[in-house]
C-alpha cells in the first residue's frame, strides 16, 4: 500500500524525489533570479559585490533547503529544541561577542559568516513552539502549567533581540511566537487581555525606546515632518514607487535607485526598486509569488497528518506572511521603518539562510505528510 | 488522553480552522497592499514622476557670449577674450576653509577677497556655483591645474570676458561691463530671467543701453544628479544666443586723435554728421582704463578715478553742463534775425561795457571793439553788441530758438546719464527759481551765461543743425541701415530740387527756420570768425581750401567777477584751477558745403580761441582726412567737398 509506504520512517530515495513539492522548489528558485536580477540593477547593471554575493548566497542555501527536505520529519523534531537553545545561545553570544555596525549589536563573526542569530530565531522559535504544543491537547493550552515554559521561550529571545537593538526582528519573532500559541487553541480573550495591557504599557513602553525608534514612530506618523531628515526614506520610496507607475521604468532605468535617492537599496527597499522598475504590473507578479508561496505551504500544512509538521507549516507560513506584508506595508508607507527584510529578495545571509531553513523543514513535512507520529 | 488519536484529531481541526481565519486576514492584508500600490502607482502617477524628475534634474545656464561693439568701420571696440576662471560648488567642497587656504598658496587670493566670497556664499543655495577668481594668470591657471588634484569642489573653466580696445579713447561713450549686482536685477527683469554665475551687466554707455540685446541668451544645459549633487550625466544641451553685434557711428581714429588732442585736460570732443546726425567722435577727458572694472576694479584703482579733481568717470559730453558762453551767439543772432527785432545791418559802438538796468554789464574787450555790425560781432565775439539784440530780443524768443536748435533736451535720450541742461526763460525762472525773471539776466543769457547749462553734445547738435542749412537732425550712435535710408533719401531729395521752380516736393526734414538767407548770413560770419584776421579763432584756421572751416570760440564764466578783481586784471593762468574759465569752440567744416559739426570744451581751459579752437582745428582735419573712406559708407549729397 502507498499509504503504509508513506507513512514509513525511511523512504527510499525515488520515493523522496516524486514527493517533493516542485511547483514550491520552482517558485523559490524562480524568486531567487528576480532577486539576483534585482541585485543587479541595485549595483546600476554591474555584476559586483552584492549580486555576486547574493548570488553565491542563494545557491548554497538553495540547495541547503533541498538536503534539509531529505531529512527524516523525526529527527527535526528530536532536535528542535537543540535548534532553538543553539540559536539562544548564539544570541547571548552576540550580547558578548557581537560586532557593531551602525549602533547595534547583531552580528556574531563564525569565522566564515557573520551571522545574526535573531534571524535564525525567527525559525527556531516556530519549530520549538510547534514541537513543545504536539503533546499538548488543545483543552489544556490555556493551562497555567503549559503557558509558563512557551512565554519564557518567547519573551527570553525577543528581549535579547530587542536589545541589540533591533526592534523589527523582535516584533517579527514575538508575532511568529504568537501565532503559533494561538493556533493551538490558546483562547481568544486572552490575547484581548493581553493586548489591552499591551495598549496601556505603551507609554511606559515607549520611554524605553531609543531616540532613534521614537523618531521613527514620529517620522511615520507625519514622513512630511523632515524630508530630509528622518522622513528622508519614506518620501523617497514613496517617490520611487509612483514614478513608477503601471509599467515601470524598465529594468536598470530607476532613476530614483540608480542615483542613490533610495536608501537600502540593497535590503529593506528592494521591493521599492523592483517595483520602480517593473511598476504595477511588476510589483503584483512578484506579489503573486509570494502569495502562492504561502499558499503552497500552507496546502502542504493542511495535508500533514501529524500536528507538528501542521502546527509548523501554519506558523511558518503565517511568519512568512508577517515577513513579506511588513516589509511591504512599511516601502509602501503604511508602517513605521523598522528593518524587517523581504525574504529572498532582500541582501543579507542570515535572512536567506533562515528563509531557507525554513522552506527546507516544510518540504520535509511535505515528503513526510503521512506519518502520523513524529516522536 | 495524551496522544490518542481523537485528540489529535480535535486538535488539528481547531489548529486547521483558525488557519483558515488567518488565510482570510492574509487575504484582506494583501488586498490593502495591492489597492496601496494602486494609488501609489495609477492614481498618484504623475504627482511622484515630477517629483521624482525634480530629483533628478537640474539645469545651469550657460553664460551667453556678449555682442561686440564696432566702430563705423567694423573695428573692434568692446569684444570678448579667452580668460581663465575658478569656479566652486559649495557642496562639493568638504572644508570651505581648507579650500580657502590651499589657495592662498597657488593663486592670488586676498584676505578681503575671502571675506567677500564668504560673504556672498551665505546668500547663495550650496549647488549654485560660484566664482572665486575670473581672470586668473596663465601662471595661476596652470598651477591651479597641477594641483587639482588635491582640491575638491573647484573647478578650472576657461570663459569669456569683455575686452575694450581703445586705450580709453571710447571709454565713457561705450561704457564698460562688471558683475551684476542685486541692484542691476532689481531694476531689469531680463536679468532677473537669464541670471548666470558670472553674468556680467552694463554698468555705463553703451554697454548699459544695449545690455539687453548685446547680452545675449544663455544656454541651458540639463543634467542627471544623484542624490548627493553630483552631475551623472548630460541629457539635454540647448546652445545659448549669443548677443546681437552692434556698429557705432564712430571713427575710432577720429577717437584717439581727439583723446590725444585732449591728453592732460579736462573736456570733451563731440564730431557730428550735420546730415545724418551720426557721431563720428565723443570723447571725454581724461578717461579710464575700462578693462579694469570688468573683472572688478581694485580699491585703489577706485579711489584715485573717485578722488581725481578732473572727474574721469562723468562722461562729460554728455553729463557735463556748462554755460555754452559765446557759442551760443550765432543762436541768438539767428533768433534776433528770424524775429525781425534787429537787422545785420545795425551798428552798435562797443566801449568795454554798457550801463543797463542800473548795472554795468562788461564786454570781454576791455577797451571795446568800437563801432560793430552784426557779422563783425560774431566775428570778433562783442558782449556789447549782443547785449543790445538779447535786449531787444528778449529771452522767451530766445529759449524758442535755442531748444528748437536742440538745446535743453536730451539729444540722444538712450543714456541714463545724459543731461538735458537748461534753456532758461520766465515761465522757467518762476517755475524752478520761484522768482520772476530779471531783465538784465537777459542780457547775460544773449551772451551765454546766467542760467544756460548745456552739454557738449548739444552744442555740437545746435552747430550741425545751423550747418546744415537749418534743418532738424536726430543723432544717432548706433548704425542702423534700415533707419538711416529714409533719412538720406530725404536729404537727397532736399538738396537736389531746392531750389527746382516746382518744389512741392516734401522730404519731411524739418527746417527750423523761415528765411534761408539768416542762415547764410550766421555761415558767413562763422567764416570771418575763424578766417578773417581779428576773428576769434583766426590763429586756429586751417588754410588748404579743402579743410577750411568756419566756428565760434567761447569762453564761459564760471564765477562772478568782482569790480576789484576787475581792477586787478588776473590771467587766468594767475588763477586757481577750479576758477579759471572754461574754454568752448563750436565749429563746422568743410566751411563750402558743411558735413561735420563739432564742440570741443575744455574745462578750465581759459579763453576759446586758445583753449579750445586748436583742438578743434587738430580733430577737423583728422575728420576731413577721414571723410573720404567714410564717403564710401554713407553717400555723399555733394559732388565736391
Amino acid at each position: 500500500m502507498i499509504t503504509s509506504n508513506f507513512s514509513k520512517n525511511n523512504l527510499s530515495l525515488k520515493e523522496i524525489l516524486f514527493s517533493l513539492d516542485y511547483f514550491l522548489i520552482l517558485l523559490v528558485l524562480f524568486l531567487g533570479i528576480i532577486s539576483i536580477f534585482a541585485m543587479y540593477s541595485t549595483e546600476q547593471g554591474k555584476f559586483g559585490y552584492y549580486t555576486q554575493s547574493h548570488l553565491y548566497r542563494f545557491f548554497v542555501f538553495f540547495t541547503l533547503f533541498i538536503i534539509i527536505s531529505f531529512i527524516r520529519i523525526k529527527i527535526l523534531f528530536r532536535s528542535a529544541y537543540f535548534f532553538y537553545f543553539l540559536v539562544l545561545a548564539l544570541l547571548l553570544a552576540v550580547d558578548f561577542f557581537g560586532i557593531t555596525a551602525s549602533g547595534s549589536k547583531r552580528w556574531i563573526n563564525l569565522f566564515f559568516i557573520n551571522l545574526q542569530p535573531s534571524e535564525l530565531m525567527k525559525i527556531a522559535i516556530i519549530i520549538f513552539l510547534a514541537r513543545y504544543y504536539y503533546k499538548i491537547p488543545s483543552d489544556n493550552v490555556t493551562n497555567i502549567k503549559y503557558i509558563v515554559t512557551p512565554i519564557f521561550a518567547l519573551v527570553v529571545p525577543v528581549v535579547l533581540v530587542a536589545s541589540q537593538p533591533d526592534l523589527g526582528t523582535a516584533l517579527l519573532i514575538l508575532i511568529s511566537g504568537l501565532i503559533v500559541i494561538w493556533l493551538t487553541g490558546f483562547r481568544m480573550k486572552y490575547f484581548l487581555y493581553s493586548f489591552s495591557a499591551c495598549i496601556l504599557s505603551l507609554p511606559v513602553g515607549i520611554s524605553f525606546l531609543k531616540p532613534y525608534q521614537k523618531l521613527r514612530i514620529l517620522t511615520f506618523l507625519n514622513p512630511e515632518r523632515d524630508p530630509l531628515g528622518a522622513g528622508y526614506q519614506i518620501i523617497q520610496s514613496k517617490i520611487a514607487l509612483g514614478s513608477g507607475g503601471i509599467f515601470g521604468k524598465g529594468y536598470l532605468q530607476g532613476s530614483q535607485s540608480y542615483l542613490d535617492y533610495l536608501p537600502e537599496k540593497h535590503t529593506d527597499f528592494i521591493f521599492t526598486l523592483f517595483s520602480e522598475e517593473f511598476g504595477f504590473i511588476g510589483s503584483l507578479g512578484l506579489l503573486l509569488i509570494y502569495i502562492l508561496i504561502i499558499y503552497r505551504i500552507t496546502k502542504i500544512g493542511s495535508y500533514a497528518k501529524n500536528n507538528f509538521a501542521k502546527l509548523y507549516c501554519f506558523g511558518f507560513a503565517t511568519a512568512f506572511f508577517v515577513y513579506v506584508v511588513v516589509n511591504m506595508l512599511m516601502v509602501l508607507g503604511l508602517l513605521p521603518i523598522v528593518g524587517a527584510p523581504l525574504p529572498i529578495m532582500s541582501y543579507g545571509g542570515s535572512s536567506m539562510l533562515a528563509t531557507m531553513l525554513g522552506l527546507g523543514i516544510v518540504m520535509s513535512c511535505k515528503v513526510y505528510q503521512n506519518q502520523n507520529e513524529v516522536n | 488522553m495524551l496522544g490518542s488519536p481523537q485528540t489529535f484529531q480535535n486538535k488539528a481541526t481547531l489548529i486547521s480552522r483558525r488557519m483558515f481565519i488567518l488565510s482570510s486576514l492574509k487575504i484582506i492584508v494583501f488586498v490593502s497592499i495591492v489597492s496601496r500600490l494602486f494609488y501609489l502607482q495609477i492614481s498618484e502617477n504623475i504627482k511622484y514622476k515630477s517629483l521624482s524628475d525634480k530629483n533628478r534634474l537640474r539645469e545651469w545656464k550657460l553664460t551667453p557670449q556678449r555682442g561686440i561693439i564696432e566702430d563705423f568701420y567694423g573695428k573692434k571696440i568692446a569684444k570678448n577674450y579667452q580668460v581663465f576662471q575658478l569656479h566652486m560648488t559649495p557642496e562639493d567642497v568638504p572644508n570651505i576653509e581648507e579650500l580657502f587656504f590651499k589657495l592662498t598658496k597657488i593663486i592670488d587670493f586676498s584676505e578681503r577677497k575671502r571675506k567677500k566670497l564668504i560673504r556672498k556664499l551665505k546668500k547663495r543655495k550650496p549647488w549654485e556655483t560660484i566664482i572665486i577668481s575670473d581672470n586668473l594668470s596663465w601662471e595661476e591657471f596652470s598651477r591651479l591645474n597641477l594641483f587639482l588634484h588635491e582640491i575638491q569642489g573647484i573647478k578650472p573653466v576657461v570663459s569669456l570676458a569683455r575686452k575694450y580696445l581703445n586705450n580709453g579713447s571710447s571709454s565713457h561713450i561705450i561704457g564698460y561691463v562688471s558683475e551684476t549686482s542685486v541692484k542691476d536685477l532689481q531694476n531689469n527683469e531680463l536679468l532677473r530671467k537669464i541670471k548666470t554665475p558670472g553674468l556680467k551687466t552694463g554698468k555705463t554707455g553703451l554697454e548699459k543701453f544695449l545690455n539687453n540685446k548685446v547680452i545675449g541668451r544663455p544656454g541651458i544645459q540639463r543634467f542627471e544628479v544623484n542624490a548627493f549633487g553630483k552631475r551623472i550625466k548630460e541629457l539635454k544641451l540647448i546652445q545659448g544666443t549669443p548677443g546681437q553685434n552692434f556698429r557705432t557711428t564712430l571713427d575710432q581714429e577720429v577717437q584717439e586723435t581727439a583723446h590725444s588732442a585732449l591728453k592732460d585736460k579736462s573736456g570733451s570732443v563731440c564730431v557730428m554728421d550735420v546730415y545724418t546726425g551720426d557721431i563720428v567722435s565723443l570723447v571725454s577727458s581724461p578717461t579710464y582704463d575700462a578693462n579694469k572694472f570688468v573683472h572688478g576694479i581694485s580699491q585703489k584703482d577706485w579711489d584715485l578715478l573717485l578722488n581725481n579733481d578732473k572727474k574721469p568717470l562723468i562722461n562729460k559730453p554728455m553729463a557735463g553742463l556748462y554755460p555754452p558762453g559765446s557759442t551760443i551767439k550765432p543762436i541768438v543772432a539767428l533768433s534776433a534775425l528770424e524775429n525781425d527785432v534787429i537787422s545785420t545791418k545795425h551798428m552798435v559802438e562797443c566801449k568795454g561795457s554798457i550801463s543797463m538796468y542800473g548795472q554795468t554789464y562788461h564786454c570781454w574787450k576791455e577797451k571795446g571793439h568800437g563801432f560793430m555790425n552784426m557779422r563783425s560781432a560774431i566775428k570778433q565775439s562783442c558782449d556789447v553788441y549782443f547785449y543790445e539784440i538779447s535786449r531787444r530780443l528778449g529771452i522767451d524768443r530766445l529759449s524758442i530758438t535755442a531748444k528748437q536748435f536742440g538745446l535743453g533736451k536730451k539729444s540722444l535720450g538712450s543714456f541714463d546719464e545724459e543731461q538735458a541742461g537748461t534753456v532758461p526763460n520766465t515761465k522757467w525762472k518762476l517755475k524752478h527759481i520761484g522768482k520772476g525773471w530779471v531783465l538784465g539776466e537777459t542780457l547775460i543769457s544773449g551772451i551765454g551765461q546766467g542760467y544756460f547749462q548745456s552739454t557738449p553734445l548739444q552744442l555740437c547738435l545746435m552747430m550741425a543743425q545751423l550747418a546744415n542749412g537749418g534743418y532738424e537732425i536726430t543723432p544717432r550712435i548706433i548704425d542702423d541701415k534700415n533707419k538711416i535710408q529714409p533719412v538720406i533719401d530725404a536729404w537727397y531729395e532736399e538738396l537736389n530740387y531746392q531750389n527746382d521752380d516746382f518744389n512741392l516736393y516734401n522730404s519731411g526734414l524739418k527746417k527750423l527756420y523761415r528765411n534761408p538767407e539768416n542762415i547764410k548770413f550766421i555761415h558767413d560770419a562763422l567764416y570771418g570768425a575763424t578766417n578773417e584776421p581779428m576773428g576769434t579763432s583766426y590763429r586756429s584756421r586751417l588754410t588748404k581750401p579743402e579743410y577750411i572751416y568756419a566756428g565760434k570760440t567761447g569762453t564761459s564764466q564760471i564765477r562772478t567777477i568782482s569790480k576789484e578783481q576787475r581792477e586787478l586784471k588776473l590771467k587766468n593762468k594767475d588763477l586757481p584751477y577750479e576758477q579759471r574759465d572754461h574754454a568752448l569752440f563750436i565749429g563746422f567744416a568743410p566751411y563750402k558745403n558743411p558735413r561735420y559739426a563739432i564742440s570741443v570744451i575744455i574745462e578750465h581751459g581759459g579763453a576759446g580761441s586758445s583753449g579750445a579752437a586748436p583742438i578743434a582745428k587738430t580733430v577737423l582735419k583728422k575728420v576731413l582726412d577721414r571723410h573720404e573712406i567714410r564717403k564710401k559708407y554713407i553717400p555723399n549729397f555733394f559732388q565736391e567737398i
